[in-house]
């Protein structure tokens, strides 16, 4: 018997959080009391309900590729700060790795991608409209030397010299496409010749599967070198670098899109818009990337 | 008492109780799987099973995992003799450091190889010296795989010699059996099942190792690029060498667990007899 009391105060809590079951107690709550989980369980004592209600929680899931991480994390703050209530989820991989999750299934409100490729794979599979995907940044390529230096490299053709370690992101990845593509308008440079690209490509030591892991192995001086994106450059500013020149150079484009499916499509409309407005591109250029002009 | 399921079942209204739940995780551990197979039956997989990527993962991840498991075996037989029947000092701070890796998640395992034996690593600097690199070659794999996986042929072999009848020892003892005599006669013989046992989940285990891979060895097809990597990267590209790979992993990790249950059957048997 003595057991009795906590029990009947335990269902009377249930009972209070499931709403339209209501007790009388539980009708005298604001409709918001269900989402503090604490509360019901303290009913005997609550002191009168508060007139302003909190804004409804609510969560925005956003997909972004890697090398966002910084500039992103920074941006879901900031939204975050603007927009009370709303918390930021992020979820950062190698592109192909988030479109491949979001054909499968996984749910989101938001993906940024580095590149086209897979922006266009969501669109061929109906999960953002053809017409949603903005252009919001660009980006380059640099290749990033350890602090030390330890191969002692001066110019792009140092690269092959037998015996260098080099690390690229894999070619599944937009930055191990973009590298390709740059090594490829380098073969047709008289300056590197013909052979370049076979020749860098003997000295790789591993494909990346996104392009902070490249970053990481060369910070670790792991890789004598590594191709990454300018503003990994200067996200991380310990790094050496050498310039690959405009000319031979891409120039990568990153689209974002709100999701056909949202959760939270008013939400996602307006994290898009952030990210496009003159706050969020100046979040973008202070993390390396160059911000497209509206 | 053993009771069929169809019993529980029907004529008493409390067996599902026990079967319902049971169910919940059945189907959470066995449907995956199935899903797996599923999409995997088709004419293109033999295709992708057979691409150069895929037969370059699988013989690279039986050369490592057999090395490793080799290695497991040569290092790990003696280690857990050791601890079997030893007393010294420290003796629970090591086994603690031999059950550790068993726990720990793949990616701490990688990030500390890295940073022991990388080329600019707490110990790797000196090897770096002497001319051994080891980040992103093949023995890096080994010793990833090794790492997280040798501590369960340990550990097996711990209680393999542990469970040896206390009165057969102090016989060869009595008999004048050195400690070589003692364990190549005795000891070895009497714990064989619990060396199967460690043998093949140490070789299971070295198989799937993908996290201290990736981390302390790369990503390079032919060198470092195991089936589980194989797998992440497939599952980027487009998923038919990804899947076909699974699949062929599957079959394999359930041809080693069916032998391990079989011998184990046998030797119980032959225990028994003896």
């Amino acid at each position: 018997m003595k057991r009795c009391p906590p029990v009947i105060l335990l269902i009377t809590a249930l009972l209070a959080a499931c709403g339209p079951v209501a007790t009388p107690i539980a009708a005298s709550l604001p409709p918001t009391a269900t989402a503090a989980p604490a509360a019901p369980v303290l009913l005997p004592t609550l002191p009168p309900p508060t007139p302003e209600p909190m804004p409804e929680p609510r969560t925005l899931t956003v997909f972004a590729a890697a090398s966002l991480s910084d500039a992103f994390t920074e941006i879901g703050q900031d939204f975050e700060a603007v927009h009370p209530g709303v918390s930021v989820a992020l979820n950062f991989a190698g592109s192909q790795t988030l479109s491949t999750q979001l054909t499968q299934g996984a749910v989101a409100d938001i993906f940024a991608s580095a590149n086209k490729t897979e922006m266009d794979k969501l669109a061929a599979a109906s999960l953002v409209p053809t017409d949603a995907p903005r252009n919001f940044l660009t980006n380059q390529l640099i290749v990033i030397l350890p602090k030390y230096n330890p191969a002692n490299l001066q110019t792009l053709q140092d690269l092959t010299r037998p015996g260098m370690k080099l690390v690229l992101a894999d070619k599944s990845v937009p930055a191990g496409k973009y590298t390709l593509q740059i090594l490829d308008n380098m073969v047709k440079d008289a300056a590197f010749g013909a052979d370049f690209k076979t020749r860098l490509l003997a000295n790789v030591v591993s494909n990346e599967t996104d392009v902070k892991q490249v970053v990481a192995k060369v910070q670790l001086g792991e890789a004598d070198a590594g191709i990454a994106y300018l503003s990994d450059s200067i996200a991380a500013p310990e790094l050496k670098t050498i310039q690959i020149p405009a000319n031979l150079n891409v120039l990568a484009r990153y689209p974002i899109a709100a999701l056909t499916n949202a959760p939270q499509p008013q939400l996602a409309a307006d994290f898009v818009a952030y990210v496009l407005s003159a706050d969020g591109q100046a979040i973008l250029k202070k993390w390396g990337f160059n911000p497209i002009s509206p | 008492m053993r009771r069929s399921l169809r019993q529980l079942a029907f004529n008493q209204y409390s067996g599902w109780v026990f079967i319902l739940p049971s169910l919940v995780l059945i189907g959470l551990l066995g449907l995956p799987l199935l899903a797996l197979v599923w999409r995997a039956i088709g004419k293109d997989f033999f295709n992708n099973a057979l691409s150069p990527t895929a037969i370059a993962a699988l013989k690279l991840s039986l050369l490592t995992s057999t090395v490793s498991v080799l290695i497991a075996l040569a290092a790990g037989t003696p280690l857990a003799y050791i601890l079997a029947r030893w007393k010294f000092h420290g003796k629970t701070a090591l086994e603690l450091l031999i059950d550790l890796p068993v726990v720990l998640p793949p990616s701490v395992a990688g990030l500390a190889l890295l940073i022991a034996f990388g080329r600019q690593g707490v110990f790797g600097i000196w090897l770096n010296r002497i001319g051994i690199t080891l980040p992103f070659t093949t023995a890096a794999v080994v010793m990833a795989q090794t790492f997280v996986s040798a501590p369960l042929f340990v550990r097996s072999a711990h209680v393999g010699f542990a469970g040896i009848d206390k009165q057969l020892e102090e016989a060869a003892t009595v008999e004048g059996a050195n400690e070589w005599q003692m364990f190549r006669y005795i000891m070895v013989p009497l714990a064989g099942r619990a060396f199967l046992t460690g043998f093949i989940l140490t070789w299971t285990r070295a198989l799937g190792e993908f996290g201290a891979t990736i981390m302390f060895a790369g990503n390079l097809i032919g060198k470092t690029q195991t089936m589980p990597l194989a797998i992440y990267l497939g599952f980027e590209r487009g998923l038919g060498v990804a899947v076909a790979l699974s699949v062929m992993l599957v079959v394999v990790s359930i041809i080693l667990l069916g032998v391990m249950r079989r011998l184990e059957r046998r030797s119980t048997v032959i225990m028994r007899e003896v």
